[in-house]
C-alpha cells in the first residue's frame, strides 16, 4: 500500500501570534515550529497502518526550506521518503492544486492530511484534493483500518459518530482518536538523515486570492471576579448585564 | 446571479447555523443587488422552508430525492455544484461545519471557485471583494481579497447579529442529476445521542475540566446546564481519561465552538483549550486557583470550589426562572 501524508508546517500551539510589515507578514521571530498536530495524528495512524500491512509512506509539504526541519521529523517518525513543492502557498486552492499535481504522478492508495491547519484552519484542502483527483475523501475521520483493499472508517459527525465503508484511493482528513502522537527514536532520527527528501518547483495557479492585511483580536476586557459567597450574583449579571441569559 | 446559500436540516428544519448563513447571504445578496436562494437537501416541510424567509431568502431549491436523506459530503457538492450552475450563482454560502467545509472544498473544485472557510464578518464589496477569516484559530483574523468568478464563504457562527422579519420564501423543487460516484462511501452504522444539543449550536456551554475530578462527579455540572438549557463540554484531558465522550472536547484539537455563554468549571485555560472558545460572547470561570489563566480570558470568574459554587448557581437559576 502506498500512503501519502500531507503535513503542514506551523507555529506552536502556544506561539504568540503578531504580524510585521504593516500587518502584511507573520513573525516569525522567536517562533517554534511543529508538524500540524492533526496531521501528526495523520501520520501516526499511516505508520501503524505500515507497521501491521506494510508499504510506503511518502510525506509531502507544500512549503519553504525552513520546513525541512519538520519534514526530517516526519521522516523520523517513520516516513520513507519526503517531497516538498518548494513555493510559500497562497491559498487552500493553491495548496490543493500542488498536491493533486504530485498525486497525480504517483497512484497512492491512501492520502492522508489533517482536519485542518492550525495556522489557516480551513478544514478544505482535503475536499479540493479529493475533488481534483475525482477521488472521495470525508473529514474527519477518527478511526480507520484497511481491509482487502477497502477502508472501514469513523467520521465524527454533530453529536456522534457514523461508520463507513469505501474502496481506495481515498483522501482522509484526520483527528484524534485515530492513533496516538509518535515520538520520534534514535535510531529513526539516525535514518531521517540518509531518506529521501525531493525539492520539486509548484505549478503554476490562477491567482485566486489575495492577502488585503492581518489583524489581532481586540484585547479583552478586565476579568469582572465575584466573591465566592456572593456566588448567586453571577445569575442576575448575566442576566441584566451581559444579556446573555 | 443571486447569492446562493447551502443550509443543513435537522429534523426536517433548518438548523440555527444555517439560518445564521441565510442572514449572511442575504445581506451580501443585497449588496450586490440582487436575491437570496436557498439550496435545502432531505426531507423537509414546505413549511419549514419556506421560513428561510424571516431571514431574507427569496427562494428555496428543495432537493428531497431519498437518496439524500443521509447526510453525504460528495452528493450534497455536487447537487450544490448543480444548483450554483441552474441559478448562475457568484457567492456561494453556508455556515462552518464539518459538512459546510467539505461541501465547500468539494464545489469550490469543481467550480474552480475560491473557497475561503472561517469568516467571521460581511465582505466589503467595494473596490474587490474583500473577505475578514480567522486564522491560528481565533488566535488573528486576515483580511482576503477574492479574485475568482465563483467565490464559495464558509461563515463562523456570530459573523452577524441575526434580525429576523416576517418574510416567506417560495419552495421549489429541485432534481439534480446524482452518480454512482456520489455514494462511494457505505453507510454502516450512526450513532449519535439524538436528544442531546449540539455543541456547535448551542446558545450556552457548561464545560467541565480535570477539577471535576472524576465521572462520577458530573452530576452538578449537567444540572446546572439543564437549568440554563445548555449543552455540555469538556476539556481535552476529561476526553481522554474517557469521563466524557469525546465528541464534548472543546479547543485546539477538538470542537470550536462560538456560544453567548461559556461556563468553564475546573478548566485551567490552557491555550490549547483557549483556542476553542474564543470565539464565544461571554465566559464565565469558576476555578478554586485564583493564578489559573482562564481569568485572564474571562468576562466573570468566581475563585471558588466547583463542588460548592454549581449546585448554589443551579438553585439561583431556578429561584429566578
Ligand atoms: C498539541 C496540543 C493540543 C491540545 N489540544 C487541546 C484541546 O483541544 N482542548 C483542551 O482542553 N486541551 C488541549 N490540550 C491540553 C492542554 O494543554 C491542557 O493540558 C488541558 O486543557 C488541561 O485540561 P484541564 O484544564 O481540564 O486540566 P488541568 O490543567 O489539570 O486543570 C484543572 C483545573 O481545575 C482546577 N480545580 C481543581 N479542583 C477544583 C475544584 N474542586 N474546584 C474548582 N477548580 C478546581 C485547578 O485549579 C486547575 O486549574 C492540548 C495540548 C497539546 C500539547
Ligand atoms: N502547505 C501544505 N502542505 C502540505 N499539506 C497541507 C498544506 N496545507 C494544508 N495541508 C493539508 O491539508 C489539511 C487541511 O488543511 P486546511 O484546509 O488548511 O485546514 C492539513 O491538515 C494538511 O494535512
Amino acid at each position: 500500500m502506498k500512503i501519502l501524508v500531507c503535513i503542514t508546517n506551523v507555529p506552536d500551539t502556544t506561539a504568540k501570534i503578531s504580524f510585521t510589515d504593516n500587518n502584511t507578514k507573520f513573525n516569525k521571530a522567536g517562533v517554534q515550529y511543529i508538524i500540524g498536530p492533526y496531521d501528526d495524528y495523520a501520520l501516526a495512524r499511516a505508520v501503524e497502518l505500515k507497521e501491521a500491512q506494510g508499504g510506503t509512506i511518502t510525506v509531502l509539504h507544500v512549503g519553504e526550506a525552513d520546513s525541512d526541519p519538520q519534514i526530517r521529523k516526519a521522516l523520523a517518525i517513520g516516513a520513507d521518503d519526503a517531497i516538498r513543492v518548494n513555493t510559500e502557498p497562497a491559498d487552500s486552492y493553491y495548496v490543493a492544486t500542488q498536491i493533486a499535481h504530485i498525486a497525480q504522478q504517483n497512484s497512492y492508495d491512501l492520502i492522508l492530511m489533517g482536519r485542518e491547519s492550525i495556522d489557516f484552519n480551513s478544514g478544505v484542502v482535503h475536499g479540493l484534493v479529493g475533488e481534483m483527483l475525482g477521488i472521495p475523501s470525508f473529514s474527519p475521520v477518527m478511526k480507520l483500518d484497511i481491509k482487502d483493499g477497502k477502508a472501514e472508517f469513523a467520521r465524527e459527525i454533530d453529536g456522534g459518530k457514523e461508520y463507513l465503508e469505501a474502496t481506495l484511493p481515498l483522501v482522509l482528513g484526520c483527528q484524534e482518536p485515530i492513533a496516538e502522537w509518535k515520538i520520534p527514536n534514535m535510531r529513526g532520527i539516525m535514518t531521517a538523515r540518509t531518506k529521501p527528501l525531493q525539492v520539486v518547483e509548484p505549478v503554476s495557479v490562477d491567482d485566486m486570492t489575495s492577502l488585503e492585511s492581518y489583524s489581532l483580536p481586540a484585547p479583552k476586557g478586565e476579568c469582572k471576579m465575584i466573591p465566592v459567597e456572593e456566588a448567586e450574583k453571577l445569575i442576575t449579571l448575566l442576566r441584566t448585564e451581559a444579556k446573555v441569559l | 446571479m443571486s447569492v446562493l446559500i447551502f443550509v443543513e436540516l435537522d429534523n426536517g428544519t433548518i438548523k440555527k447555523t444555517s439560518q445564521e448563513a441565510i442572514f449572511y447571504g442575504a445581506k451580501v445578496a443585497d449588496m450586490l443587488q440582487t436575491s437570496a436562494t436557498v439550496l435545502a437537501i432531505g426531507q423537509a416541510s414546505e413549511e419549514a422552508l419556506s421560513s428561510a424567509g424571516k431571514f431574507g431568502a427569496a427562494k428555496v431549491l428543495h432537493a428531497a430525492d431519498d437518496k439524500l436523506n443521509h447526510e453525504n459530503s460528495l452528493a450534497y457538492a455536487d447537487v450544490l455544484t448543480q444548483a450554483v450552475q441552474q441559478e448562475g450563482s457568484k457567492v456561494v454560502v453556508m455556515a462552518k461545519s464539518g459538512l459546510g467545509d467539505a461541501v465547500a472544498a468539494r464545489s469550490a473544485a469543481k467550480l474552480k471557485a475560491s473557497v475561503v472557510s472561517g469568516v467571521t464578518d460581511l465582505p466589503e464589496v467595494t473596490g474587490g471583494f474583500k473577505v475578514k477569516r480567522g486564522i491560528y484559530t481565533g488566535k488573528a483574523f486576515a483580511t482576503v481579497e477574492v479574485k475568482s468568478d465563483i467565490k464559495v464563504l464558509v461563515v463562523k457562527k456570530n459573523a452577524v447579529e441575526v434580525a429576523e422579519n416576517d418574510g416567506n420564501a417560495q419552495v421549489e423543487s429541485f432534481s439534480p442529476t446524482l452518480r454512482d460516484s456520489d455514494f462511494a462511501a457505505t453507510v454502516k452504522e450512526v450513532q449519535k445521542a439524538s436528544s442531546e444539543l449540539s455543541l456547535t449550536e448551542a446558545d450556552i456551554i457548561v464545560s467541565g475540566g480535570r477539577g471535576m475530578k472524576g465521572p462520577e462527579n458530573w452530576d452538578p455540572l449537567v444540572d446546572l446546564a439543564n437549568a440554563l438549557g445548555a449543552a455540555t463540554g469538556c476539556s481535552k484531558p476529561v476526553s481522554d481519561l474517557d469521563w466524557r465522550p469525546h465528541h464534548e472536547h472543546i479547543g485546539q484539537t477538538g470542537i470550536k465552538v462560538a456560544p453567548n455563554l461559556y461556563i468553564a468549571c475546573g478548566i485551567s485555560g490552557a491555550i490549547q483549550h483557549l483556542a476553542g472558545v474564543n470565539g464565544s460572547k461571554c465566559i464565565v470561570v469558576i476555578n478554586k486557583d485564583p493564578e489559573a489563566p482562564f481569568f485572564k480570558a474571562a468576562d466573570y470568574g468566581i475563585v471558588g470550589d466547583v463542588f460548592d459554587v454549581l449546585p448554589r448557581l443551579t438553585k439561583a437559576v431556578e429561584a429566578t426562572k
